[in-house]
């Protein structure tokens, strides 16, 4: 398995073993997290579009490593801003440090970034296209928390349409006979085209509308956030909002392996009462992410 | 009695585009941007074809096509044949058929793709012939029939 010099632009570039060697990788990061094995290596974060926690967990990760830093955390302040393309700013880049982590509003930037890029590509998110390394964490997080990825119930909760991290979960559940419970406003239900990907796998996918019918069931809760822009009418968002707000109470008749995942920001969709219970993870959740992203700019790197 | 053949007369040099599906005859026509040649164009439609029921066909003096010209035929008549006539003869024949991979020609449906706001050719995986459906290797969406348009 080569790893090195590999761009990771999609949950679909890595084969199923080779994430798991990722997720082993980052089981040593948990246990060893600071070191300096990619001292005199330059990591460049590129954010073509703000998102400062998944910037601050890469450079977190990299300075852990001892790798310098370079790069911008919004395209205002970088070349582009005065009209430069982005393979322009991906070739010059390139010169400067051994990997590129990069961000972008645009769908399919991040390929085309790997078109033209002479070191390694990881994809930060390219809008509502591809955002790997979130689904690699919620992996790792997963395995963490219940010893297995293998016959879960996985639970998946608020907005299923859109929500992109949900979408490619999903996918890489598929891998591993998991029972999925969706639920979710019938206006955000999970896309058909995700439906079939279930189906195709010969797995069992359920939906509801309520929240506590599927707590019962799951072993992951994967809470994301129903947005009301999502809703055409006012009126629909004002009937279901409350419905999907996680609070303690709830959580009383659930397995005793259950944890709550979450891939952040949150607003008010887990109720801060959630945050002192034993099955509260999202915070440990966002602690992996650094793992996992040592693990990856290490592999890619080629550092032992 | 007349042949079959000459229902439009032949020509020296150039193209002839045979076995054009009828409906489709002027998205072709529009497609190569025949309004627009100077030189002699013969359209002939709703002739009978045992291949395909109906069809057009389309005749250009001194024309010889492209191959990203040829690409779009592909797509929007892939039972088309593509014939080059030197002198009154028949040089080349090609059936055009749609390919697995086409770089260029279509524009990307998804108006927040790289491709739309990038100087780069879009690149797609035909992913579905019979119900022309592209998938680009860029942002993945999927380009379709009701959705196409040819950069
Ligand atoms: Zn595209």
């Amino acid at each position: 398995m080569i790893l090195k010099n590999r761009n990771l632009i999609s949950i679909a570039d890595f084969s199923k073993d080779e994430y798991h060697h990722i997720l082993k990788l980052a089981e040593g990061f948990e246990n060893q997290p600071v070191s300096d094995i990619a001292k005199g290596k330059v990591v460049a974060t590129l954010f073509f579009e703000p998102s400062t926690r998944t910037r601050l967990s890469f450079e977190s990760a990299a300075a852990r490593m001892g790798a310098a830093l370079i790069g911008f955390s919004d395209a205002s302040n970088s070349s582009t801003a005065k009209g430069e393309s982005l393979a322009d700013t991906i070739r010059t880049v390139s010169c400067y440090a051994d990997i590129i982590v990069m961000r972008h509003p645009l769908e399919g930037a991040a390929r085309l970034a790997s078109d033209v890029a002479t070191v390694p590509i990881i994809n930060a998110g390219d809008g509502a296209n591809q955002h790997p390394t979130q689904c690699m964490l919620d992996l790792y997080s997963i395995l963490k928390t219940q010893g297995t990825l293998d016959n879960l119930n996985i639970a998946l909760v608020g907005d299923l349409k859109y929500g992109r991290t949900v979408h490619s979960l999903v996918e890489a559940m598929c891998n591993y006979n998991t029972t999925f419970h969706l639920v979710s406003p019938l206006s955000l239900k999970l896309p058909s085209v995700v439906k079939m990907h279930i189906k195709e796998h010969q797995l069992v996918y359920h939906q509801y509308t309520d929240l506590l019918e599927a707590i019962e069931k799951a072993d992951i809760l994967y809470m994301t956030r129903v947005q009301r822009e999502r809703f055409l009418d006012i009126q629909d968002y004002e009937k279901v909002k409350n419905a999907y707000i996680l609070e303690k109470s709830m959580l009383k008749n659930s397995k005793p392996n259950l944890k709550v995942l979450h891939p952040l920001p949150r607003v008010n969709e887990i109720s801060t009462d959630v945050d002192n219970t034993p099955q509260a993870y999202y915070f440990q959740q966002a602690q992996n992410g650094v793992y996992v992203r040592q693990a990856l700019i290490a592999a890619i790197l080629g550092l032992k | 009695m007349m042949k079959k053949e000459l229902v439009v007369s032949a020509i020296k040099n150039g193209t002839v585009i045979d076995h054009i599906p009828a409906d489709k005859l002027f998205q072709v026509a529009k497609t190569l941007n025949l309004m627009n040649e100077s030189s002699q164009v013969l359209l002939a439609n709703n002739l009978d074809s045992q291949k395909i029921g109906k069809k057009g066909i389309i005749k250009c003096q001194d024309i010889y096509l492209q191959q990203s010209e040829i690409n779009k035929i592909a797509l929007v008549a892939p039972s088309a044949t593509l014939i080059s006539i030197r002198d009154y003869s028949v040089v080349e024949k090609i059936n055009v058929g749609i390919p697995d991979y086409i770089e260029g020609t279509v524009k990307c449906f998804n108006p927040k793709c790289i491709t739309n706001n990038e100087n780069v050719l879009p690149k797609y995986n035909v992913i579905d012939k019979a119900d022309l459906k592209l998938q680009c290797c860029y942002c993945q969406k999927i380009t379709k029939k009701d959705t196409l348009t040819f950069l």
